[in-house]
């Protein structure tokens, strides 16, 4: 494996952490927001705030680790990416902060009220939303090379179907990941309620998240015919990822093991992920960035390699921890113990 | 907006954030210091006092952590979307601390996490202390990563650049910069000054609201030692960070200390206001600033006149020098009156001005903060990469930057005072008084 690959798949393990954990707390934001006007906030608020609690600080330290990491591999990002994205990224940072903020504000504040929770719950899907203006970008067409540099071209980009067929599949993937999860966690809550509720959203949200990821392959067939063609090159990527979709569905469809059911979603979203990973390989941005010629030095690569391995031994138990505590805890997780500050 | 307009908005941009963002990140490194210090005195003496004086800190705390989070994820992203240049040079060569700040980050972040929600779990308190530690160790290591990002700034090295082309990189060579040493301590130990001044604060401010509670005057005793600790630590760092400047950055000392001429035996120059170029009203120290640069009052001093104009930093940062020492040397004092006033029993000690001045320490630690910042970032320019690329060079051509200052202002603007308003009311609706019985109720519940 060359410098190069290691590189981006460490970060590619980190986005794709920040992908799945960010969602889960984006969706669940929307849930909460979406009960309190449908006045059934007393069915899930508080599995949901019992989950968000501990991690939400955790869950922003993986998107500062994706984009940290990726300057430090691939310098050449920061030319390129930061030149363009200015406006969407300082929009997403705004949401974030808001959000971040309000968010520690209620839960260590008291602070109340339900118009912010509602505000709150928007925040989680235009998050995602301008995020991954990030990835239509990356699959080129929307930026040309001018005397001062990389420039973006924002009409080019909003008229685009491929660019809203990603901010759509960026949307019902939140609100899918985080209602299956989230079942889950409400069954290990012994909360039967509102575990019935989010499974009846996870089941509504499959179909379009499933859709939507399918049009965006075909959209790309248009836009970006290369990426289509190594696209189609790992169709058996796709195909296990369906399978596994499939599994899900059922699982819940026929209410048996929740867990398992999440864990076949995170191998369907990991194999999509994989084959999109791939398939884009080796560009960061088409047609003029790839993971070669934006690499790092050798010496400061090796560096960087030697200190990440460091860090996850030191990542790895305390997550683990987090997680015994937290996530796996009975007497937490079905609310018997709340020792907050 | 021509690209003047938009290396002029990416400025203001980048000062507003970092200042804003360095008010809770200083708050984040020494809090929980000072927290872990507290549980562990009430530990050690079997006193409920400290422990709930530990919990409430806490309680508080969350609250500027959440708004340094978020102001600092603004800061790390906008450096790449405001500075494209410098960061690209920045990655290839400086990314090593960066990177591994990020794990510092995490390390916090978990763990206080699971501190904040483990407060009774524990029947020994000890365990419960324990995992405050990687709490502190990850505050402090991400304010000593960064900070070597910064000193890198000032004295790059660790690269050599020919024909353009980056070669010979050497990331610890980088990180182990002459800047870095006295920077990385100068801004570590300021860090747990102003923590313990601020929380000072807080404690003088009850008892001069009228609260006549042992509690409080038992935060404010020991948050008085530490400040004075700390800020001796303070002056005595930031005398070494004046010695290295003397070294390496000549110019920046220079222009702090308007030493125009180079000369031996050179007089330390104290306040003034400049005029076309002449100090007035200024106190002289002589042999001062020879003594302060070099140890030795025959010591030549490198002056301004040795630099090309486009070379020599604003003027203006003499009044930031000047600001930040006048502070460190006025909290020494304060902090010692204070302690050997309670050890002696001075009865002007527990009058009211003398609890405004020590409400006021806090405000003050965190202008001191400020003005030191500005006067090390200012006192770089015009270089951004010092004597490799300068501040105009680095910036983006982007023609948005107005509009999103405008944006994060307001940001700033309803994060500031929602915290402000957050912290307020808690301490407001939950007053100590009130906790104390209700623990104590509590504990006699349990026991029957
Ligand atoms: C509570 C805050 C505070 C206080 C009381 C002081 N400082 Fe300071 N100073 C800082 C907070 C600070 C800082 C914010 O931490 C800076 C900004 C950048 C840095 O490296 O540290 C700084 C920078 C800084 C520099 C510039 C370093 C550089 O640009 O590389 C010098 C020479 C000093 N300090 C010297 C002093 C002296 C002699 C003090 C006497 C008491 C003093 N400082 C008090
Ligand atoms: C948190 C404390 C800091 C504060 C308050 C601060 C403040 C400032 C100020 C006031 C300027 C503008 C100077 C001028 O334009 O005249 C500046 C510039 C800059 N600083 Fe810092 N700084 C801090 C730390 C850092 C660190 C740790 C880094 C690097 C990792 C950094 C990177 C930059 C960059 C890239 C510029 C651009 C040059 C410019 O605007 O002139 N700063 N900072
Ligand atoms: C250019 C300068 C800076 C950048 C790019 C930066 C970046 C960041 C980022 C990305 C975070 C959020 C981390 C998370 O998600 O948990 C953060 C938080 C933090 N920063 Fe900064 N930072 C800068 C300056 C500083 C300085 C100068 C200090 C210390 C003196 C500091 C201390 C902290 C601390 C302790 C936190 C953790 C949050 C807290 O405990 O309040 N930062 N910073």
């Amino acid at each position: 494996m060359t410098l190069e690959i290691l590189g981006i798949t460490v970060l590619g393990v980190f986005l794709f952490g920040y992908i799945i954990i960010a969602s889960i707390d984006f969706g669940a934001g929307f849930f909460n927001a979406f009960s309190t006007v449908t006045g059934k906030e007393h069915i899930l608020t508080k599995v949901i705030q019992r989950y968000l609690s501990p991690v939400w600080e955790v869950t922003n330290v993986f998107l500062v680790f994706f984009f940290v990491g990726i300057i430090g591999f691939f310098p050449k990002t920061a030319y390129y990416y930061g030149s363009t994205l200015l406006v969407p990224v300082s929009i997403a940072v705004i949401l974030l902060a808001i959000r971040g903020a309000y968010y520690a504000f209620t839960t260590y504040g008291g602070l109340k009220h339900k118009r912010y929770t509602i505000l709150y719950g928007l925040t989680g899907l235009f998050i995602p939303a301008s995020l991954s203006i990030v990835l239509t970008i990356s699959e080129g067409g929307f930026v040309t090379m001018e005397k001062s540099g990389p420039v973006l071209d924002y009409w080019a980009l909003f008229t685009s179907p491929l660019s809203w067929s990603i901010v759509v599949l960026s949307l019902t993937s939140v609100l899918y990941i985080s209602a299956v999860f989230l079942t889950w966690y409400a069954q290990k809550a012994k909360d039967r309620a509102a575990a019935n509720l989010l499974r009846k959203y996870a089941l509504v949200w499959a179909g379009p998240a499933i859709i939507t990821a399918t049009g965006i392959i075909v959209e790309m067939k248009d836009h970006n015919p290369e990426h289509y063609q190594r696209l189609v090159d790992v169709w058996w990527l796709f195909g296990l990822s369906v399978i596994l979709f499939a599994g899900t569905v059922f699982l819940l469809w026929k209410r048996l093991a929740y867990g398992l059911a999440f864990g076949l979603l995170t191998g369907q979203f990991t194999f999509a992920f994989l084959a999109y990973g791939i398939s884009h390989y080796p560009y960061l941005m088409y047609p003029y960035l790839t993971i070669y010629d934006s690499f790092t030095n050798k010496a400061m690569a090796t560096a960087l390699v030697i200190a990440f391995i460091a860090g996850l031994c030191l990542l790895l138990p305390s997550l683990y921890l987090l997680l015994r505590l937290f996530l796996f805890n009975k007497d937490y997780v079905q609310g018997n113990r709340n020792d907050h500050a | 907006m021509g690209n003047g307009d938009s290396v002029f908005f990416s400025r203001v941009l980048t000062e507003l954030t970092l200042s804003f963002h360095i008010i809770y990140a200083t708050i984040g490194v020494g809090v929980p210091l000072m927290i872990m210090i507290a549980q562990w005195v009430g530990i050690k003496k079997n006193d409920e006092h400290y422990i709930l004086l530990a919990r409430r800190w806490t309680r508080g705390f969350v609250i500027t952590v959440a708004v340094g989070v978020v102001t600092g994820t603004a800061i790390g992203l906008q450096l790449s979307l405001l500075w494209p240049n410098f960061m690209e040079l920045a990655g290839n060569t400086i990314a090593l601390p960066l990177f591994m700040e990020t794990f510092a980050f995490f390390f916090e972040a978990i763990f206080l996490g699971i501190y904040i929600y483990t407060w009774d779990r524990f029947k020994n308190q000890k365990k419960h202390l324990l995992l405050l530690i990687p709490v502190a160790l990850g505050a402090s290591f991400s304010a000593i990563f960064i900070t070597i990002v910064n000193a890198f700034m000032n004295a790059p090295q660790g690269f050599d650049l020919v024909n353009g082309e980056l070669v010979n990189v050497s990331p610890l060579l980088a990180m182990f910069n002459p800047a870095m040493p006295s920077k990385v301590a100068h801004v570590v130990v300021t860090a747990y000054m102003t923590s313990a001044f601020v929380l000072a604060s807080i404690g003088a401010f009850r008892l001069l609201k009228g609260s006549n509670h042992e509690y409080h005057k038992k935060a404010l005793l020991l948050t008085m030692k530490l400040g004075l600790i700390f800020s001796i630590a303070t002056a005595v760092i930031g005398d070494f960070s004046g010695k290295y400047l003397a070294e390496y950055q000549p110019e920046k000392l220079a222009a702090a200390e308007w030493h125009f001429e180079t000369e031996a035996g050179a007089p330390l120059i104290l306040y003034g206001v400049l005029d076309n170029g002449e100090v007035k009203y200024a106190l002289k120290v002589p042999f001062g600033l020879s003594i302060l640069a070099h140890s030795n009052p025959n010591a030549k001093v490198i002056g301004l006149d040795q630099f090309s104009k486009e070379d020599v930093p604003p003027l203006y940062i003499h009044y930031l020098f000047d600001l930040m020492v006048t502070i460190g040397m006025w909290l020494i004092f304060l902090s010692l009156v204070y302690l050997v006033g309670t050890w002696k029993k001075w009865p002007f000690i527990f009058s009211k001005w003398f609890r405004w001045l020590m409400v006021l320490g806090g405000p003050f630690s965190i202008i001191a903060i400020e003005a030191g910042w500005w006067l090390d970032e200012v006192g770089r320019q015009p270089w951004v990469l010092r004597g490799i690329m300068r501040t105009k060079d680095a910036a983006t051509a982007s023609g948005h930057v107005d509009t999103m200052l405008w944006l994060f202002a307001g940001l700033y603007l309803i994060l500031g005072i929602g915290s402000a308003f957050v912290l307020w009311r808690m301490f407001r609706k939950n007053p100590v008084e009130q906790e104390l019985a209700d623990r104590a109720a509590d504990k006699a519940g349990d026991m029957k």
